[in-house]
């Protein structure tokens, strides 16, 4: 079983990576880029077959180790 | 006096932090990440900067998680001292065991040079040697340095006086210009700033001896 965990950083939390890739696409001549949030994808493969018993157990990763739950906030997707 | 320092493949600072406490007069220990047990009458842990696990995933998230750090844990609740420096700060936010987060700094780029620090209280076994208000000079080397909480724990970090370093000036971004905290019993102290790389004449920076100095003092009267 393929679960996806889609970690983003969290609404009103300031984003430098994000805004650094606005400045360098901005200068590659991307114009009206308002504003870029970048995070991570993290695949994992599971050998629990039961779809929703998997996004549960990779739910539990994300609070424990995948996510940093202060500054990020995270989905799991079944892809 | 005992000292225990933890070590995690890529940490860097383990050494100096090892000098910095002989210096102050503590016995200490090498401590590796696999162990599950700190050696007898640990006085305080330091948790050293680097880059642990290559600062994978997040800084100080997988050294968080690794197996010395459930007696970390158990030395902490029990009243013991810890003190976490650059990466080793990245780990204690990790554990939880002080509030926020560190980001990347806000220019984006590892900064590397001296700082000048305000010491915001004296009312901690870290801070007590220096004089109120006193500037001290403590390199940084780091890029996610940029201090982040929530509106609730800054205050709380405020009203309780748990600020124990703020940088003169904004080098990263970090919201109320914080360097380093303290935890609630004020035993725990975290900090980005290299109070261990400045606590030597042979470096040309003193001030950092003066942390390691009123951590044996307190150890010495504990």
């Amino acid at each position: 079983m393929k679960v996806r965990a889609v970690i983003k950083l969290k609404a009103g939390v300031l984003d430098p990576q994000g805004e650094a890739i606005r400045h360098a696409l901005g200068t590659l001549g991307f114009d009206g880029i308002e504003d870029v949030r970048q995070g991570k994808i993290i695949e994992l493969v599971l050998a629990e077959p039961d779809a929703q018993r998997a996004e549960a157990e990779v739910q539990q990763m994300c609070e424990a180790l995948l996510a940093n739950t202060v500054i990020e906030s995270y989905e799991v997707e079944l892809p | 006096m005992k000292a225990a320092v933890l070590v995690f493949p890529g940490s860097n600072c383990d050494r100096d932090l090892a000098t910095a406490f002989q210096n102050a007069g503590f016995k200490v220990e090498m401590v590796w990440h696999k162990d599950v047990e700190l050696p007898a009458g640990v006085d305080i842990v330091g948790v050293p900067g680097g880059f642990s696990f290559g600062d994978y995933l997040r800084s100080g998230a997988i050294a968080a998680r690794s197996p010395i750090v459930g007696a970390l844990m158990t030395h902490v609740r029990k009243g013991g001292h810890a003190i976490g420096i650059c990466n080793g700060f990245q780990v204690l936010l990790e554990t939880g065991l002080l509030p926020g987060a560190l980001m990347r700094n806000a220019g984006i780029r590892f900064i590397c040079k001296p700082v000048e620090l305000e010491v915001a209280t004296t009312s901690s076994n870290f801070t007590r040697g220096y004089a109120q208000g006193t500037t001290a000079i403590f390199p940084v080397a780091h890029r996610d340095g940029n201090y982040q909480a929530t509106e609730e724990i800054r205050t709380a970090l405020s009203a309780e006086d748990r600020i124990a370093f703020r940088y003169k000036s904004d080098i990263n971004g970090s919201v109320d210009r914080i360097a380093g905290i303290l935890s609630e019993n004020r035993r725990v102290l975290g900090l980005m700033p290299h109070p261990e790389r400045a606590a030597d004449p042979v470096l040309g920076l003193t001030d950092g001896a003066v942390l390691f100095n009123a951590c044996s003092a307190a150890a010495a009267n504990a």
